[in-house]
This record gives C-alpha cells, structure tokens and sequence, in this order.
C-alpha cells in the first residue's frame, strides 16, 4: 500500500488527537508538545478501540521527601490517551502503559510533509 | 503351625498413653524426631520462623514487667480472680481451637519441667524440647495472646503489654537460649511508641524483626507510619505481618462454625493489608524494606497475585505509584510456609512456583497450635528439589534473619535415645 | 523519489469520533464484532450469563410497578428531585467504577434509540445491540442498582423493587425478544416473600434462575431458607449467587482506593456464602439444587478449595454433614468467567483445571461494566481446546438453563456491514 496522506498538521489542537479508520486499517494521530505520534487503534489488553479514549494527564502518587503522601497529583507533562473500553492507559508519546512499559501502543510509522500528516500502512 | 509362627511374649514390648495436656513436648513430638531421623538430619540448618508461647503458664511472669502501675495492679488482681489472661480482648468462650479437647498440645503445656521456680526457665526448656524434636536449630517465639491486641479499644493496654512481653523476651527468656529468638511485637496503635520500642530493641541480636499483628483496623499505608516504616528499614531487619483470627466484621458474624472463621479470617486481614501495601505503592517508598507474610497458608498468594494484576492495569490512576505489576512486588516478600494447603499437590506445586518459594518461602511450624506443620511438610513435598527444601526449611531464613549457617540442634538419634528410656505416650 | 511512492490521499478514510457515554453501543463494540468474525463466528451458541441493566434510564418505568402506593410515590418524587436510583441504598458519590469518565460506557447508555413504536422498548434495543456486536445469542440482563439491596434496612424496599423489576422484565423486556433472558431477585431479607416470588416468576420460559445478591448479612443456611431451597431445587432452575461490592465492614474501610475494595469485596461476600453452604453440608440437604456463582473472577474458587479443603479433615466435628470434600462439592457447581483473571496464563490454566472449567465454566460479559470480558477473552486463551471454548462460550450454559443449541444471532459480517454506514465512533 502506498504511503498515504491522512490530515493537515495544521488541523490538530495540542494537545490533540484524530482516529482514522483506511480501509479497515484504524490508528490513532497524536498532536502534544508541537510533535506527532501515530498509534494503532488496538489495545493490547482486549483489542478496544485505544485511541478513541480520553486524553488526560498522567496521574502520580504525590510522595514527599519523607515517604508520606500528598495523595494524587495530575503530571504536569505526561499525557495519556485512555482506552474506553477498559482504562488502560497509555503515554501518548511512548505509547507505553506507566504502570507496566512492557504493555504499550504499536506504533504506526508516521511522519509530516510539509502541513501533511503522512502514514505508511503495512498492507 | 510351625513353632517359629507362634506369637511369643516380646521383651522390648511398651505400652503408650493417652496424649494429653500434660504429657511431655518430647512425646507429642516424638514421631517429628523420627521424620527428622528418617528426613532431613543431614541439613545443616533448619529455622523455624513462627512458634507459640501459650502464655497462660507464663502471664504471671509477663505482668510484673508491666511500666504502668495501674495497669499492673489491674492484671494482677484480674490473674488472682482466675481471668487466665489479664488485660486481653481475648474471648475464651468463643475459643475452639483445641477443638474441645481433641487436640490437648493447643490447650497446653502443662507438661513438668526441670526447673520449674526459676523464671523464664520453664518456658525456655519446653520450648527446648519441641525444638530438638522437630530437629529445628532456631525458632521464632510469637505470643498467641497479643494477636488480637490490635482491636483492643485501650490503647494504652496495646503498648504496656508490648513493652512487658519484650522486656520479658530480652531480659529473662532470650538469654538462656541462643537458639531463641523473636519478632518485636509492634504497638501500632501507638506509632511514638513503636518508633521508641524499635529505637530500643532493634540492634538486639536475638530480636529477628518486628511484628504488625494483622487484626487490626489502622490502614497500613497512613502517612503516620512512614518515619516507622524508614526506621525499619534502616535497621535491615523484616517487617512481619502475623495473621490472626477475628470475627467481629458483620459480614464474618454470619459463619457459623469456628472453622469457618479461621479458613477465612486469617487470610482476610493480610489480604487487606497487602493491598493497601502494594496499591499504595510502598514497596516503591521503601524499596529496601523486606516483608514478611506470617500464617495464612498460601493459597492466598496466588489469588491475590492475580486479582490485583487484573485490575491495576485499568485504573491506573488510583495506583499510580507503581512501576512494576503487583505481582512482582510480591513476588519480592518472604512467606511463612504453614498452614501449608497440602491436599492438590498439583496446584500446591503451581502456587509455589508463582510465589518463587524456592528463594521467598520459609517454614513455620506454628507449634504448638492445632494446624501445625512438623518440618516434614516440606520434605515430603514430591516436587521440590533437595536444594529448595534446605532452602526453605532454613537457608532462605538465615539469609533475611542474617544468622549463621551452622547446626546447633542435637542429632535427632540423640534426641530420641536420650528420651526413650522416659518415654510415656 | 519515484512516482508510485509519492503518499496518495486515500479515498477510502473515515475520520473515528471518541467514544463518549453517548456512543452507539454498536460504534462502541465494533472491535468486537471484528473478533466475532475471526475467532466465533461459526460457533453454535454463544451464551452471556451476566451482562447488566443501566437503569437510570429506565428506572422511572420500573417504579410504576411497586405494589406499595406509598413507596411508589416515595420513588417519584425523588426521582422528580433528580435521584437517578430513588430508595437504592446506593452513595453515588462513592460510585468510581467509571473512572473519572474513562470508561464512558459504564455511565451509560446515553445512546439515541430508533422509535419504539417501530423498533421495540429501548432497553430491548440497546441490550439487542450489545448482544449482535459482541456476537451474543442469548443474554441473561441483571440490574446493577439492585447489587446492594440486600443491605437495604427498609425490608418492604427489597421487597417492593424485586417484584416491581421481576414484572417490569416479564411484562415490558422479555417479551421483545427470546434472546433475552432473565433471573428472579430473591428479596431474600424475607423468605417468605422469597418463595412467594419463586411460584410467582419461576414458570417463565425466559426466567432461568433465581439470585441471591451476595452482599448481605443473611447467613445462607439458616434453617428459614430450607423451605426456599427445596422449592428452587424443585423448578430445576439454578441458584445464583451474584458479587458486588461493598466498602462497610470495618475492616474494609481500610482500603483508601476503590481499586482496592473492588479487588476484594467482590470476592468475599462469596467466601462468606460458599463457606457457610460447604461447612453447613448444603449440598447433601439439596443433592439436586445447582448452584451458580457470578462475578468474582476465578482465582478466588482455588484458594477456598485448598483452604478448606486443608481445614475440614482436622476439624470434622464442625462440618459433621460433610462426605467429601469442599473442593469436590464446589467441583459441581457453576462459575461465572468474568472478571477472568488472565495476567499469568499458567496459573490460569491451573485454575481451569481445578475447578473443571470444560464443563463448570460459564462465560459472562458483564456489559456495560468498566472490566468487562468481551468473548474474545475466552476465544484467545492459547491452552483450550476449541471444544473447551465451545463449551465455556455457550453449551455449559444451554445445559444448566435448557437453552436449544441452535443460532439465534446474526452472522458477525452482517453486523458490521449494517452498521458500516453509520458508524461515528
């Protein structure tokens, strides 16, 4: 399958996030930070539409220098995109679940041609 | 028949009595010598990390140790009034442990001693007896009576009797026996006086660890303990969770029978405990701090594994200090072996695979409880190795306990020559 | 770069909506759907043994079915004040099953319905949805809000509810569609109304069993049930017992996180129940009863087995009616699949074996719940045999509820083609 032109960059709020379905083919188009990621919309866990979840920021334990907790705290730089259909989390930019790295997004080889977000699909 | 057929009068014939609450440790346990013999005589080490005080033979001792005069004052009139054990919220009604009678070495030991006026001495040498015929070079004293002081609405009464127990312990027990030792007793209730008591006891060579008894309602994971808990691991001794039997929870009052209670009840309050534990993510806080899970078998262990691993990775958010899954983290804490589910060798062989019992698991007699395990609970195990049997019936002990790989128990031929000219039951 | 390679606008690209509360079930499940096809969609019978009712939809037309005027006016008003579960003993702000909105479907369903008058009640749709994208013959729908009732201290409410929803599902559900079936709630705080229900709603061709709603403080054999048992043993419809959880007893008001209760209180309020049915010989008073027990996972049914399997031969004057083991009576009964633990798949496989998953398993979906199983977790186990995933996705449950073996549902291609056009999300 020939590589194919998907968006406009310039279209994407940042943070923001377009799922596209090619022909069967669904993957997940992230904007955060200024750069692009592309993620297949599967999750590891169950096969749930990963990309078609929230977007939201990582949450941390909160642990003073002390070992006591502050309770819960949002990151103020790691985003996750949530699976819906079970709350797996995942870093939109390592596409890796913060609890267990080995639990992760495949990536979908992406990158941007002037203000054109293209994708190659393996076929 | 042929002359040689016929029955004769035997010369070495003996007749053996009843066991009761008064026979001797050495009797009761007579046949454990003989599986040490027959088993595992040549290991160098055995350590046994959790046995009993009945300590109703031994409060009067205990009391006098007590700091607060009132208090002791109180005990000793309620120790006079024939209440067996003072100050406890302990209900000897409810008590079927010893199943009426069936198993008498629960209701124990009433057995005779040597020296039975010098403090401290009586306890030390039935305690002696039952280790030189498990064939166990070290145990591990935990008083049956404390487990429950954590529910006991004085706190006060939590703390003078942690304090006199390891006064007790340190100065007049301990000391007459190398090969005893213990785990501090936590008065968690009170975390200042936990941190002093570790404060004084923690550099104390026979003083093992330090215990939370389980039954309790103080959530582990409060940030009150975490000065405790650096304390601890600071020390380089264990954090034991010692399980006990409770049956207070509404939903706990609807079983009907003792054995009911006890399946459920002593795995109930560790499940929480670990729970909180792993989703609060203190390993992670106190990656150096070792734990211990003391007295609920271990069929638990994979149950939870698998519960906790099932739901973490969906809410992520409400454990996010974790780094690995909550397996791993309790693939990392020590287990004591007893009450060792023993029927489905099967799934006992794939529990002690997934717990990593080869280098995590480490017997416990319980002695002399109704459930004890003799150490041939282990060795009788079809599955295991040589090696991962000396491993947990002591070497995997002597490394988290830090003490010497040497016998110091007797031969259990010995053992058994020795008492057999006396031998009653 | 040569021609053929430049990126080409592809003329075949949707752009996919995110999934909101108010997601057409069908968008929602298409994934599964496309599971359907490549792993099921020539299995015979697909059987889902729980999925769930959201009924803060519906629940304005259940209230018109109480019999008591009183509480049914009671119920309207709240519900005019904008309580979505009028009289359920429910704390909404406690409700963290959803995650913060992570997991939009389990606030649901806010999704649009074709026009009743047409195309049938809206409950029958959104559930008919469900059923034909995950590729669900015959689904058994139990209502969420209805979990804790059985803690409910005002009798006449569990009383009143379970008949109102028993009607509401015989008069107004079931009749939309053969697929659909249903279970009695046993407003079980009362045995009289129980047996009263059984005679009532237990004819119904779509009505396959009676619950037991597990959390309550009502020890199951206490002799006012026996009536009630003999007559369920009678219909030849199961009993099932269903999880939910529950935050009260002391103990548990430890745990900090809803992870952390959920984790445990699902599966202990079974422990409680099938303890006090084994140790009580339950399944020698009622040889012919079959018992069903419904979301707690697995993991749970090995460690009671081998917990009270340890127990019982050394106390047998405790559980005198008992003539075999606890692990092989509860070798007879009937598991839910869902939440199936499936992290380690070797201790699964373990599990599996232990509770005889080829002919005890039932698969169940739990839908719309936040850690639903969707069939796939059955179909994608790498140690069954394709009989063995028949069995648990279907025949076991066409056996124990006397379902014909016969597809009712669409084929999986169809499902999606229909939708194709209209897919959003």
């Amino acid at each position: 399958m020939p590589d194919v032109i998907v968006a406009k960059a310039s279209s994407f709020p940042d943070p923001g996030r377009k799922v596209f379905d090619v022909g069967g083919t669904e993957f997940g188009v992230f904007k955060l930070g200024g750069q692009f990621y592309a993620w297949e919309n599967r999750c590891p866990h169950l096969d749930g539409p990963a990309c078609q979840g929230k977007i939201l920021p990582c949450a941390t334990e909160a642990v003073n220098e002390d070992k006591t907790s502050r309770g819960r705290e949002f990151s103020k730089t790691d985003m996750n995109v949530v699976c819906p259909w079970h709350g797996f989390e995942f870093d939109i930019r390592t596409g890796r679940h913060p609890t267990n790295n080995a639990v992760r997004l495949r990536a979908v080889k992406m990158r941007v041609e002037g203000d054109d977000i293209v994708v190659s699909l393996r076929d | 028949m042929p002359d040689e057929q016929k029955p004769v009068s035997a010369g070495q014939v003996r007749e053996l009595a009843e066991i009761t609450v008064t026979t001797d440790s050495r009797d009761y346990l007579f046949a454990a010598a003989k599986q040490a013999q027959k088993q595992y005589d040549d290991y160098e080490l055995i350590v046994d990390i959790d046995a009993h005080l009945q300590e109703t033979r031994f409060w009067p001792e205990i009391i006098p140790f007590m700091d607060n005069d009132v208090l002791r004052e109180t005990a000793l009139q309620q120790l006079k009034g024939g209440i067996a054990n003072p100050l406890l919220n302990s209900q000897p009604g409810m008590n079927f442990q010893a199943m009426e009678g069936r198993i008498p070495h629960q209701a124990g030991p009433r057995e005779k001693v040597t020296n039975p006026d010098k403090p401290g001495a009586a306890f030390v040498e039935i305690m002696r007896r039952n280790m030189d015929f498990m064939g166990v070079d070290y145990q591990v004293i935990f008083p049956t009576a404390l487990l429950n002081l954590g529910m006991n609405p004085m706190e006060d009464t939590e703390l003078q009797m942690a304090r006199a127990y390891s006064r007790w312990l340190t100065e007049l027990v301990m000391p007459q026996d190398p090969r005893l030792i213990a785990l501090l007793y936590l008065p968690l209730n009170s975390v200042e006086e936990c941190e002093r008591m570790v404060k004084e006891y923690g550099a104390n060579p026979q003083i093992a660890g330090f215990t939370i008894c389980s039954v309790r309602n103080k959530p582990v994971h409060h940030n009150q303990y975490m000065r405790l808990y650096r304390m601890i691991e600071e020390t380089g001794k264990p954090l034991v969770f010692h399980a006990g039997p409770f049956w207070g929870d509404p939903s706990f009052a609807q079983l009907n029978r003792f054995i009911s209670m006890h399946a459920l009840s002593f795995v109930h309050y560790n499940l929480i405990h670990m729970t909180n534990w792993v989703i609060n993510a203190l390993p992670e806080r106190f990656p150096k701090l070792k734990l211990v899970w003391i007295e609920s078998g271990l069929a638990w262990i994979p149950y939870l594994m698998q519960r906790l691993d099932h739901e973490v990775l969906m809410r992520q958010s409400e454990a996010p200090g974790l780094k690995r899954m909550p397996s791993e983290y309790m693939q990392d804490m020590y287990y004591s072996s007893q009450p060792l589910e023993r029927w489905d060798m099967k799934y006992t062989e794939a529990t002690f695979e997934k717990i990593k019992a080869d280098t995590q698991l480490l017997y416990a007699s319980d002695w002399p409880h109704w459930d004890f395990d003799p150490p041939a609970s282990i060795t009788t195990l079809p599955f295991l190795s040589e090696q991962a049997k000396k491993n947990i019936l002591g070497l995997n002990a002597a490394k988290l306990f830090n003490l010497p790989v040497k016998r110091v128990r007797p031969r259990a031929a010995d053992v058994m020559a020795m008492r057999g000219p006396e031998r009653i039951s | 770069m040569p021609d053929e390679m430049k990126p080409v606008r592809a003329d075949n690209i949707r752009e996919l909506q995110e999934m909101t509360a108010a997601s057409d079930t069908r968008d929602y499940l298409h994934a599964a759907a496309r599971q359907a096809q490549r792993q099921y969609d020539d299995y015979e019978l697909i059987v889902d043994v729980d999925a769930h009712l959201q009924e803060g939809r519906f629940w304005d037309e259940l209230v018109e079915y109480m019999d008591s005027d009183v509480l049914r006016y009671t119920a309207q008003q709240q519900l005019a004040g904008g309580i979505r579960a009028p009289l359920i003993n429910m704390q909404p702000g406690m409700s963290f099953q959803a995650l913060g909105g992570r997991v939009p479907h389990q606030s649901g369903p806010g999704e649009k319905v074709e026009d009743p008058a047409t195309h049938g009640h809206p409950f029958a749709q959104i559930v008919m949805r469900g059923m034909d994208s995950m590729g669900v013959d015959y689904q058994m729908i139990f209502p969420t809000a209805m979990l804790h009732l059985g803690m409910n201290p005002m009798e006449d409410i569990e009383i009143n509810m379970a008949r109102a929803y028993c009607r509401w599902l015989v008069e107004k559900v079931l009749p939309e569609s053969p697929r659909l079936l249903g279970l009695v709630y046993l407003p079980f705080n009362d045995p009289v109304e129980s047996e009263k229900i059984v005679k009532e709603f237990g004819g119904h061709k779509q009505i396959v069993g009676f619950t037991i709603c597990a959390v309550r403080h009502k020890p199951v054999h206490h002799n006012q049930y026996m009536r009630l048992y003999s007559m369920i043993e009678e219909t030849g419809k199961p009993l099932v017992f269903h999880a939910g959880p529950h935050w009260d007893d002391p103990s548990f008001s430890q745990l900090n996180r809803f992870i952390s209760m959920h984790a445990l209180s699902f599966v202990h309020y079974n422990l409680i129940h099938m303890t006090n049915w084994i140790i009580n010989a339950l399944p020698e008073r009622f040889p012919k009863l079959k018992v069903v027990w419904i979301e707690s996972g697995l993991a749970w049914i090995p460690y009671l087995m081998q917990r009270l399997d340890h127990e019982v031969l050394m106390r047998q004057s405790e559980a005198p009616g008992l003539k075999r083991m606890p692990s092989e009576y509860m070798q007879d009964m009937f598991y839910s699949s869902q939440p199936m633990e499936r992290w380690d798949m070797k201790m699964l496989e373990a599990t599996m074996t232990k509770m005889k998953a080829d002919t005890q398993l039932l698969f169940a979906s739990d839908w719309p719940h936040w850690d639903f199983d969707p069939p796939s977790s059955v179909t994608t186990l790498p140690f069954l045999s394709e009989q063995s995933k028949k069995n648990i996705l279907g025949l076991n449950a066409a056996k124990l509820f006397n379902l014909p073996v016969k597809r009712m549902r669409p084929h999986a291609k169809d499902v999606i083609a229909a939708r194709a056009r209209h897919r959003v999300s």
